[in-house]
């Protein structure tokens, strides 16, 4: 690991990609994550690289197709308007197995919405990014240093799996400063023998492609795709658990809301109510095991989200009915602040505490 | 009786897989395909080409093409094509699209590849219909044609006008070459393949993005027997969609795609003495 | 130390954001938790522009500060903003300067310094933010002394090494206000 320096998150996953081999960016400038693209801008030419501002998101996703169908290590990096436009491609992405990093800095929507920070695409990042049967991993960091060390594990697990990897994140961290040490830089990356660079008249030819004809064909295609799913979801769980041992409220909350909802749970330590934070990182595959622990002795569940309450939906899936979920939020890009969001966990744990 | 020495005159093309094509009988398509797998063979690329497949009728030609292939989101073509190539300059990338895919979806990506200058090969096929959705109309459908999408006939007051391809490129700095060809006689098809080899031959010198426009018919969508669909396409599209080279930056004497860009915008300063060092 | 909120505010092209940096800075070198969050959008050029910068020993939960434990305000709208959200005993550092009325709060203290017009006639224009800097140092000491000028050093870019000098005169200066 080398020295810590102090560095903007969104500018942070710019350095962390390049680090970890990703060699060509695509982007379309959007506001609040406009300070990546520019970063790239910068340092690619340095590293022999490639930035290209695509005429549209549409493009530039189409391009990080053709990348990766290449055998690169590619990323693109939008804001919600942006990430519907990419949706299409995302989904072919997909259906031709192909690895490939996204990053999402959300803004409030819907429609043009607003510039500042919300968490209202976990529902597009989770559940339907684009059409089709599939699914992505999607890395919910909450600090800087975790933006510099998921996005270099996004990169080896799309590469793993064969599968598009989201970044979701929200203004509030991608204009942040924080300290952080930067990932080494990664020397080799894995061989893709599927790739389509030219058959060197060695091989028959490689063919990147989403299209089956075959109605059979292609629910063995799906099939086998979702055993791959399988194998992420029992392997790449990830979550923090803060004061959750005894805790009789749990709270849930990813990214940026976690960090109020942290400020929130100690206040509520302080006032006597046994609050804990659980903190998916990975919101798909979404961290199942480790909430379910928590279910023995929760009295109940608060998701605090910027939005009208989306993942809320994930945790009553794991705790069915076992216990009371509710729901605190903000959206249009009003942060809650940690007051508010103490008033929710104590007025919710009188009504559990009846 | 004196056994003549048997010479082969003409043969499948190896670049082009030997497998049967979803290609109605009389389509063009084929022409164009085994011209493109022709310069392949000649060139000797067949190693290093990846193509990028449309969606339309050539929706397949991934399973015709015997280089890699990469099939493309409807219009998307150019995007993916300009993503293997900066991944491996030395790969010579085509695009194969109709003109659906290539001149209403995929304009934006059209253009912007074609002024960005990007060293790939781009085969046009303009047959004035949507063929694999059944016979809409197409960006290239021409005034009063009838299609199932323009029953009464393209009425330009609602529909408005053909986009034509080579012209609008042609007013770009990018393009290095630029051609309309079609391929109704031997004689066409001859130059047909001459541009089309050419245009392969820019990308592998250097020179350039080059874009080939073939006019091509739609017997099947057009309710004609391929004979009449040529006569057709002659006596209609022939005078909307003149043949001819619209752009030829090394033929029009430039030393190279730049030069001839500076060389129009000369009065512009920063053109004229560079940016920022 | 127990943790440190600052928010620091003014109008666009005061260099806020680049005084919060340097405290920010203070918080890499001495290996604390840090955190900097800017306000950002249309109101990047000339309208208020203000960041948050907290130092502390434990993580950091909202880098978005709603309870300052000090502000520094460079015009009447920051002052006008902040004000009520100043924790108790906490303090504001305001540019008289460029201000017609400090906070009504008696349970704050404030420091009414008249950090543009001062900065000019001592040779350092434009650095009426960094004095405003050196002021909440003296009255908080947020970090070591020596830590200040490192921070300094690390903040202002390479191209602009030559201002390094007037930025630690500029400490210095809001230091003895």
């Amino acid at each position: 690991m080398s020295e810590k320096v102090l560095m903007k998150g969104n500018e942070v996953l710019a350095e962390s990609a390049m680090r970890a081999g990703c060699k060509y960016f695509f982007g379309y400038p959007i506001t609040p994550q406009t300070e990546l693209s520019a970063y790239m801008s910068k340092h690619m030419p340095k590293i022999g690289g490639t930035f290209l501002q695509a005429e549209s998101e549409v493009a530039a996703i189409n391009m990080v197709y053709g990348a990766a169908a290449a055998g690169a290590r590619v990323m693109t990096s939008s804001s919600s308007p942006g990430i519907s436009l990419k949706s299409e491609g995302v989904s072919y992405i997909a259906g031709a197995d192909l690895p490939a990093v996204i990053i999402n800095v959300m803004r409030g929507g819907p429609g043009l919405g607003s510039i500042q920070p919300s968490q209202s695409d976990y529902w597009q990042a989770t559940k339907a990014l684009g059409h089709g049967d599939f699914q992505m991993v999607v890395y919910a960091p909450s600090t800087v240093q975790e933006m510099a060390d998921y996005v270099a594990k996004a990169f080896d697990v799309a590469d793993e799996y064969r599968t598009p990897v989201m970044i979701l994140l929200d203004g509030l961290l991608g204009q942040m400063m924080e300290p952080v040490e930067l990932p080494e830089p990664k020397a080799d990356i894995p061989d893709k023998p599927w790739a389509c660079t030219g058959t060197k008249g060695e091989r028959a030819h490689n063919v990147v492609n989403s299209l089956y004809l075959d109605a059979d064909l292609l629910d063995q295609t799906n099939r086998e795709r979702y055993e791959r799913y399988d194998k992420i979801k029992a392997a790449e769980q990830i979550s923090e658990e803060y004061l959750c041992d005894d805790a009789d409220i749990v709270v849930v909350a990813f990214g940026a809301a976690a960090r109020i909802a942290r400020n929130a749970v100690n206040a509520a330590r302080e006032q006597g109510i046994k609050a804990g934070l659980f903190r998916p990182i990975t919101l798909w595959p979404f961290p199942v095991d480790a909430l379910e622990q928590t279910v023995a002795h929760a009295k109940g569940y608060l998701t605090v989200e910027m939005n009208m309450g989306q993942m809320v939906d994930d945790v009553r899936l794991v705790v069915a009915g076992r216990a009371p979920v509710e729901f605190y939020g903000r959206t249009g890009g009003v942060i809650p602040t940690p007051a508010e969001v103490l008033d929710a966990i104590v007025a919710f744990d009188q009504k559990v505490g009846e | 009786m004196e056994q003549k020495e048997e010479k082969v005159v003409f043969e499948r093309p190896d670049a082009l897989l030997p497998v049967v094509t979803n290609f109605c009988p009389g389509c063009t398509h084929g022409i164009v395909h085994r011209l493109v797998a022709e310069t392949i063979d000649e060139l000797g690329i067949e190693g290093k080409t990846v193509g990028v497949t449309p969606v339309g009728c050539s929706v397949m030609g991934y399973n015709f093409f015997g280089c890699d292939m990469v099939e493309a989101a409807h219009g998307r073509a150019p995007a993916v094509a300009t993503g293997i190539k900066r991944v491996n300059p030395d790969n010579v990338v085509f695009a194969y699209q109709g003109d659906g895919d290539l001149a209403s979806i995929g304009t934006a990506e059209t253009v912007h590849a074609a002024t960005r200058g990007e060293n790939i090969t781009v085969i046009f096929i303009n047959n004035a219909i949507y063929g694999m959705t059944g016979g809409q109309m197409a960006p290239t459908s021409l005034p009063h044609q009838v299609t199932q999408t323009s029953p009464y006939g393209r009425d330009t007051a609602s529909a408005g006008y053909p986009v034509r391809i080579c012209e609008m490129l042609s007013t770009l700095d990018g393009p290095a070459y630029l051609e309309r060809v079609t391929v109704d006689t031997p004689a066409n098809v001859r130059k047909a393949k001459k541009a089309i080899k050419k245009a392969f031959q820019n990308q592998v010198d250097g020179v350039g993005y080059s874009l080939i426009e073939v006019v091509s018919t739609c017997p099947t969508n057009w309710g004609m027997t391929p004979q009449e669909s040529f006569t057709w396409m002659r006596e209609n599209m022939l005078p909307y969609y003149p043949l001819g080279v619209y752009r030829d930056v090394l033929a029009e004497g430039h030393e190279s795609v730049a030069a001839a860009a500076a060389e129009r915008a000369k009065d512009s300063k920063i053109v004229a003495e560079g940016g920022a060092a | 130390m127990s943790e440190m909120r600052f928010i620091l505010s003014g109008f666009g092209g005061q260099g806020l954001l680049f005084g919060g940096k340097v405290i920010a800075y203070t918080g890499l070198i001495e290996d604390r938790q840090v955190s900097w969050l800017p306000s950002y959008g249309p109101e990047m050029r000339g309208g208020t522009a203000n960041c948050s910068v907290t130092l502390s020993d434990e993580p950091i939960g909202s880098p978005l500060i709603t309870n300052p434990t000090a502000v520094i305000a460079m015009n009447q709208p920051s002052v006008d903003k902040f004000e009520a959200d100043i924790v108790p005993g906490g303090i504001i550092v305001i540019d008289s300067a460029l201000t017609n009325s400090g906070p009504a709060r008696t349970d704050i203290t404030s420091f009414m310094i008249p950090a543009t017009s001062a900065a000019e006639e001592e040779g350092l224009k434009g650095l009426a933010n960094i004095v405003c800097v050196g002021k909440l140092w003296a009255e908080t000491q947020f970090c070591q002394r020596e830590t200040l000028d490192a921070a300094i050093r690390k903040a202002v870019p390479a191209r602009k090494a030559a201002m390094v000098d007037k930025n630690l005169a500029a400490l210095e200066l809001g230091m003895s206000m």
